[in-house]
This record gives structure tokens, sequence and C-alpha cells, in this order.
């Protein structure tokens, strides 16, 4: 037994299962529950009822077998390939956006640590800037996608994403300087940790939303933008330009592209909690002197997935209020209002923080 | 010379000194794809992502109505004209049946007049519903569309009330209507506008200040009135561009001479003064139906006047003129005078105009429709080149084309 | 139909409006022939001066129709008269709240007049729609093609001798030849 945990121990093996148990356990249930329940709250917005239907016997779950009823129906689904793509590009493309939505959940912690043991897959130093890398792998599944489909709203569509994906990285990073500003440190667990500590007593906690309001509502923009959800959706333009770059895709790869979404929609709440909402710390816990460990471990858990899932929910009803932007509108937010203001949101943030020092 | 010279300063080029040879895509939009509403096919060229050139075609749902008019009675176009427009069925009807009427220099009873003036009202609100909604829908408001569908559908089941139909209503007849009104049914009726003008409400604090949605419509497919009236538009698009011309205020038929109602207009014509004008114009459909119901006379709902329907049971049986009436109207149907007529009506979004030639036989020689958004779609190109290919979405949705009507 | 209709009828045929009196002093050779039955002002004009007498309609600030309604023909084949073809126009004018119907006689062998889409937009696809279901050629037009039908359709449908129940054959799937290039070559 004893041997058995020392392998389980060693780093290697530990990271790889807490992969296996944050994506699988984590990121893939709530991305997939995550289409059940964007169809469901969609409907309630419209007054209709939403998909009930698949069931087993009578058993319908209200719409929880619609999960697996898609997956199978795309998994049997015929695997097309456009005439005159690019075959071995367009067969890779869907994966690059699933890889880079997964992987941002290699760095946030949804607990904090036991001991030595870390509730998050590897602390790296550089932390956010890791993300930032990760995102930026992102452009290229659109990107390929859209140029290997052989079609022109394809293509429209791809360079749609790419030119709005690269411009709106650039602001994405100047909005986060405020954090690094703030906490001190680009790694993950530090910005964590520098959220719980306390303003005025123990009154209000140094959580992100506090400290940089501003960067708050820039870096969620860019989030969304990056993530191409309504209302910053022109890439796909399902109206003009049908799917965009996704157009040509059947079956599995389809439902790849739409995984990748979803679960990047639970990667950039998830991403929300950990840098503005005070990661998996629990406000005032530290008042209950004697907590146990255990309890305290699953009140984090429990605070974090309640964040990540407000913030889903909130983009969720994001794109069901509000029309979406023209592509050239996107790129004129971006770069005519977002960036100038998160350029004033680091010298005001550097003012205040001179000030204060 | 005007669209040259506006599609000129819009692209920020002159003719002569573009060089399109390097960067122009041509696409093909439609006619199967999500905003061509399945029936119409932009040949488009694309700089980048601006529109250069535009060419529509047209006629994915030409069914031959004239063709086919020609070919039956004068009573059995009626059914045809269900699906001429068929978000509005019921201006169709009427207007065709206010048309024959013409020719044969008859009106309609008074209580007809009023009951058609309600139901085309309703009809004009759900064209106008579905225009908006789907136009707003195709921009992303999605919310809004089902909200919108949601009041179509209290009106439509008024129409199914009246007419036994939801869209192949088939409810006018030369001379009246084919039923009177339902019991209960002005009570039902005040019940849908109360509902509809709490959803318009609603609509309008979601979509109307809503800054996304005025940067996608605003400045956006605007036309000049000159070239407004050049292209032969009437309707919505007409009066947004500033133009009061309303056939139900200029040409009054019916009885829209003895209701009170305005005439919204906008001012620059784009596709946010489109918004604007439908908008008010439900409202004020609104109104129309409310005073119409309130003035509503008692009486007969069909013409007595010989040969334009079929006599009484009670005359067929009775006497010989009932039954001889009622042989010919079975065997021969109806004879309009020898002459021809152009009736014009105001449809959901324009003037449709019903021109038929009688040589008093009894088949028609020439049925017409003129086709209000025909002309709207012949101007696709001078709203969209130089827009961006997004803006095609809003402009083809301000335009409200309908396939049945555009392609007959 | 009762006899008090047709006697108004008749009346009301004789009676020269406004605008057709005005018609008949500007173009005395043109004007053929005109009626205003049911108050549906019309003027039946030959089909050389077509052209100016829209023009005049347009410009003149006593007509001043701004709006070109509608452009369609009647085929007359089995009506006995010495024309096949009757081009019908309907103007309506915003300023004077009139409207106004043309006609324009042609015969089958010579069915072609002058376009009058230089004048109204309006004019252009509703004549491509006469010359699709007629066949009436419109000298002067920018762009004169079948717009409702496809262009391998043979005969013109609307004439009433094309059959309604004929059928013609399915047309093979074009191939656009620029597909796959994304316009390189242009």
């Amino acid at each position: 037994m004893d041997f058995l945990l020392e392998i389980i121990m060693t780093p290697a093996i530990l990271a790889c299962l807490k992969i296996a148990v944050i994506i699988l356990l984590f990121a893939m249930p709530l991305g997939t529950l995550l289409t059940l329940m964007e169809r469901k709250w969609s409907a309630m917005i419209q007054d209709r009822v939403g998909p009930n239907r698949a069931n087993i016997g009578k058993f319908t779950g209200n719409g929880l077998l619609h999960i697996a009823a898609d997956g199978l129906k795309s998994i049997f689904k015929e695997d097309t390939i456009p005439k005159g793509a690019n075959g071995f590009l367009y067969l890779i493309a869907p994966f690059f956006g699933l890889i880079a939505a997964v992987a941002i959940f290699a760095i946030i912690p949804i607990a904090g640590p036991i001991g030595n043991f870390t509730f998050q897959v590897t602390d790296v130093n550089p932390g956010l800037l890791f993300i930032f890398a990760i995102t930026s792998l992102n452009v290229y599944g659109a990107v390929l996608a859209g140029t290997s489909s052989n079609s022109k709203f394809a293509l429209l569509g791809g360079t749609r994403a790419s030119a709005q994906m690269i411009s709106y990285e650039v602001f994405m990073g100047l909005a986060l300087m405020g954090i690094f500003m703030v906490y001190g440190t680009t790694r993950v667990s530090g910005i964590v940790n520098g959220q719980n500590e306390y303003w005025f007593g123990n009154l209000v906690p140094m959580w992100g939303i506090f400290t940089q309001p501003l960067g708050f509502i820039l870096f969620f923009t860019a989030l969304v933008a990056e993530t191409k959800r309504a209302p910053f959706d022109a890439p796909e333009g399902e109206s003009e330009i049908v799917a965009g770059y996704f157009l040509e895709y059947s079956g599995m790869r389809w439902s790849a592209f739409m995984l990748a979404e979803y679960v990047s929609l639970v990667g950039v709440a998830a991403l929300m909690t950990t840098l503005f909402f005070g990661g998996y710390h629990v406000p005032w816990l530290h008042l209950w002197e004697n907590a146990p460990q255990w309890i305290v471990t699953i009140l984090q858990i429990l605070k974090f997935t309640f964040f990540t899932v407000v913030f889903c929910w909130f983009q969720i009803q994001l794109r069901w209020t509000v029309p979406k932007f023209r592509f050239d509108q996107t790129m004129g937010l971006g770069w005519k209002k977002l960036l100038p203001l998160s350029l004033v949101n680091i010298i005001v943030t550097a003012l205040v923080i001179l000030t204060l020092a | 010379m005007t669209d040259m010279t506006t599609l000129q300063a819009r692209t920020g080029t002159s003719s002569s000194s573009t060089d399109f040879s390097s960067s122009v895509m041509t696409i093909e939009i439609g006619p199967a794809h999500p905003a061509m509403h399945g029936i119409v096919r932009f040949t488009t060229k694309l700089d980048g992502e601006l529109i250069v050139e535009m060419e529509p075609e047209i006629g994915y749902l030409h069914r031959g109505f004239e063709k086919e008019s020609e070919n039956s009675k004068w009573i059995q176009v009626i059914p045809y004209t269900d699906r001429l427009n068929y978000v509005s069925p019921l201006l169709c009807n009427i207007g065709y049946s206010m048309a024959v009427e013409k020719l044969y220099g008859i009106q309609a009873p008074r209580r007809a007049e009023f009951t058609r003036v309600i139901m085309g009202e309703i009809s004009r609100i759900t064209d106008h519903l579905t225009c908006v909604g789907a136009a707003a829908m195709e921009i992303g408001a999605f919310t809004f569309f089902l909200w919108f569908i949601k009041a179509r559908e209290y009106l439509w089941e008024l129409v199914e009330e009246m007419t036994g139909a939801r869209l192949t209503t088939n409810w006018t007849r030369f001379g009246g209507n084919s039923m009177d009104l339902p019991d209960g049914f002005l009570s039902d009726l005040e019940d849908r506008l109360s509902k509809l003008e709490s959803i318009m409400e609603e609509c309008d604090k979601l979509l109307t200040r809503n800054k996304i949605f005025i940067d996608r419509v605003k400045d956006v497919g605007a036309i000049s009135k000159e070239d407004a009236l050049s292209y032969g538009f009437s309707g919505p698009m007409l009066r947004a561009c500033g133009i009061p011309y309303d056939v139900r205020r200029a040409d009054p038929y019916s009885v829209y001479d003895e209701l009170d109602f305005e005439i919204p207009v906008g001012s620059t014509g784009d596709c946010f003064d489109r918004f604007l004008v439908r908008m008010e114009e439900i409202r004020q459909s609104t109104s129309i139906i409310k005073q119409a119901a309130d003035k509503m006379p008692a009486g007969p709902f069909m013409t007595d006047e010989r040969m334009l329907h079929y006599p009484d049971k009670k005359d067929v049986y009775g006497n010989i003129e009932g039954l001889i009436d009622h042989f010919k109207m079975v065997m021969e149907g109806h004879h309009p005078p020898e002459g021809e007529i152009y009736m014009p009506t105001e449809g959901g979004n324009g003037e449709i105009g019903f021109y038929l030639v009688s040589d008093g036989s009894g088949d028609p020689v020439r049925v017409r429709l003129r086709p209000p958004c025909f002309n709207f779609v012949q101007a696709m190109p001078l709203m969209t080149i130089g827009h961006y290919v997004a803006d095609i979405v809003p402009i083809f949705g301000s335009i409200n084309m309908i396939g049945g009507e555009l392609d007959r | 139909m009762s006899g008090s209709i047709s006697n108004s009828e008749i009346k009301a045929t004789r009676d020269a409006g406004e605008l057709t009196s005005l018609l008949k002093q500007k173009f005395p050779r043109a004007v053929l022939n005109f009626h205003a039955h049911r108050s549906d002002e019309t003027v039946v004009i030959e089909r050389d001066s077509l052209h100016s007498v829209c023009l005049f309609l347009h410009e003149d600030s006593r007509c001043a129709f701004e709006i070109m309604l509608d452009i369609t023909a009647v085929d007359l084949l089995e009506m006995n008269m010495n024309h096949r073809f009757e081009m019908v126009y309907h103007f309506k004018s915003l300023t004077h709240a009139s409207r106004i119907r043309i006609k324009v006689p042609l015969n089958e062998d010579d069915c072609r007049l002058a376009s009058i889409s230089d004048i109204w937009k309006s004019a252009d696809w509703y004549e491509r729609e006469c010359f699709d279901m007629f066949g009436i050629v419109f000298e002067g037009h920018p762009n004169l093609k079948r717009i409702l039908m496809y262009e391998e359709f043979e005969g013109h449908p609307l004439r009433k001798d094309y059959p309604i129940d004929k059928q013609q054959p399915l047309m093979e799937l074009k191939e656009i030849e620029e597909r796959h290039t994304y316009g390189r070559e242009l």
C-alpha cells in the first residue's frame, strides 16, 4: 500500500492524475453540462420549454439525456471532408481549440493545498503568461479550419477569427497588468493568496474585483472576445457567413469545436473566479479558528465551483440578451476603446501603488 | 447618377482609380443561406469584407400565380392569394376581393368592411412582428425574435378563430366575407391586444435603446428620398425615408377614412428608421383595430347583390330564381363586367396592387399583382454596396422580402 | 349584373380626366384612345411616343409622377383585337395625389418598344419581367434577361398560347468556374 502511494506521489504521475481528475471530473462534465444549460436557460429566457424529449423508457431527466444523445449522434455521423480541402490540416484543426481550452485548467487551483499536496496541476512561475501563451494557441484552430476547408465562408470566418483573437490578446495582457502590480506576482498561487487579505479590519476581502474593478471588466470582455462568444461571435457570424471557420465540419470534429467553446467558457469562468473573486479562498473563513482541514477544503471547492457556475451563467445570459457586434465594431471596440482604457488602468494603478507605498 | 456618387462616397473610391484585380472575392450568398430565407441569391463581390458588387437573382419561388389565376375562375384565385404573402395572407385576400369588387362596381356592406379592417390590421401587425423580429434575430437578438413570435401567436389564434386557418385563410369573398365575427371575438381581441402591448413594451426596453443594436442598424442601408421614389418604394420602406405615402391615407379604401391614425415617418431611411417605423405602425394598427371594434356596425356581412354569392338554401329550395342562381353560380361562377381596374391597397410592406382585366366571360384575362418587395430587392445593390458583408443581414431583414409575393 | 352598373360604366368611359386632356393637348398624335373605367384614368398611346410621354409625366410639374408603380402586359390573343399585346404602365403622383394608367398596343410580329428604365429605376426589373413572361423586347434596356425563369427556359409562360401544363426539362447543375479559387486569378 505504501509502495503504491509512493508511486502515486511521484510528481509526474501525480500531475497526470490531477490532469485527469480536473479535466475529466471538472472541466469536461461542466462543459458538456453547459451545452444543456445554455439551451435550457435560453429557453427559460424566451418562454420556451427547451429540449426534453430524449428518453430511456420514461426517464428523460428533464433534457439531461440530450447530452448523451447529441454525443452519440455526432460520433456516428459521417466525418466529411470537402472536395479540395487540405486533408491533414482540416483533420487536426478542431483539436487545437480543444487543447487550448483544456490547458487553461493546468494552472487553476480549485482548493487550497493540504500539506504538500496542491489542488493544482502545476504552479508554474510565469503563471498567467502561460495562459496568454495557451489562449493564443487557440487561434490556430480557427485559422487552420478556415483556410483548409476550401470554403469562402470558412475563409472569411478564419480571417475574422485570427484578426479578432490576435488584437484582443494585446489588451488582454494589458488588462491583467494591474493584477500583477497589485499582488506583485504572476504566479497564480501568489495572486490567489494575495486575495485572502482584508481591508478595513476584516470587512472587505482584497479580491481582484475590488482592487481592479476596471481591470475586471476589461479582462472579462477580452476573454469573452477571445473565446468568440456572443456578442463577439462575428467569426462564427451565423447569419452572414453561416458558421464561419467550422462551416464545413460535421460529426465529432464539429463537436470538438462546440466542446472547445463550452470548455473554454468554463475556463473563462474559472479564470475570472481565480483572478478576481479570491480563487478558492472562502472569505472570512479565517474567523473560524479551529476549522477541520477537510471541511475547509470542501468549502473551498464548493465556493470555487459556485463562482465558476455563476460566471458560466453570466456568459450565457449575456449571449441571449444582447445582439452581436459587427466585425469592424468588434475591432473598433478593442483598439479604440478597450486598449486606451487598459493603459489608463495601468497608469492609475501604478500611481495609486506609488502613493500608498 | 445619384447612386453612383453615393456609392463612391461610401467606398471612398472613384470607379476609375479602383483596382480590384487582386483582391476581389466572389461569394454566392444564397439561395441556401440562413439570412436569405431560402429563396434569393446574391452574387456578391467582396473586397476584404466590403461589398463592391452585388447582383440579386430571384425566381426561386416562382409558382406561376398569374398563369394559374388566368386559368381559374375568379373565385378560385382567392386561395392563391393566401400564398402570396405568407406572413400577412389576409391583406392579399382583402386586396384581391376589393379589386374584384371594384371591377363589379360594388361595395361590401359596412360590417364586412369593418371586419376586414380589423383582420387586415391584425395581419399587418403579424407582418411587422415577423419582419422586425426576424431582422433582429439575424443580428443576434434571438430572444427578441421569440418574444415577438409569441405575440404573433396570440394574433394568429385570432385569425384562426375568425377564418378557421392560421395561414391559408381563404376568407374574403366578392362583396363581403365568408364568415361573420364569431361569438366573443371582440372580447378575445381586446385581451390579445393588451397582451401584445405588454410584449411590445418589454421588447422596446430590450432593444430600442440597446447600443449594440443601434450600432448595427443606424446608418446602415440608408437610401435617399429620390432613389426610393425612383425605385418605386412604398410602405414602411418609403415612409422610413420621410415620405408619408400610405395608401390607406392617400387613396382611402374600405372605411379607413373614418378611422383616426397617424402615419409614422422616418428621416434618413436607414435600417433603424425602418425598425422604428414598423414598431410605431404596430401601435397605430392596434389603435385602428380598437376604433374599428368600437364602431363595428350591425348588419349583414355579405352583399345581397345577386350572382355574387350562393343564394340562401331557403331560396334554392323555395323558388325558381334561387334555384337558377344557385345552378349558375355552381356551373359558371362569377361574371365581372368587361373592363380593367387597378386596385391599390396597403399591404404589410407596401402597396399591393391588383390589376385585373375581365372580358366578361367569367374567366380572368389577366390577374396581375404588383409585388411591393420586388422593388426593394431590386434596390439591394444600391443599399448594400460599400457596406460590410455583415450589413447584408440587417438590410435584407429590414426590407422584409416575402418570397411568395416577390416571385409569385 | 344589374342595369344601373352598366350605364354608369359607359358614362364614365367617355369622360376625359384632367391628365388625359393634358396629354391630348401635349401629344395630339400619340393619344389613340382613353377611358376612365371605375375612375381609373387610362390613356392609350402609340408605341413610338412612349418614352417622350413618360418623360413628360415624370418631369412636368402638372403631372409629377414620381413613382412608376407597375409595368405589365396583357395578352389579347383570345379577345379578337387587331393587336396581340397591350403594355400597361401604372404611375402614381404624390404631389397631386393622382394615378394614371398608360397603355401601349403592340403587334405580335414586332413586339418591341422603348425602355423607360432611364426615367424610373424601378422600370428595370419590371421590364425584365415582361420580357421574361411575354417576350416583349425593351430597346435601350441595360440588362434585358430573364428574371423569374431560368435562362435555359424556352418560351414565355404568360402568353396565352403557352400551355399551362407544359413541362420543360430540368437543367443540369451548372458548374461555377471560379469555384475553389477564392478569386485568386481574377
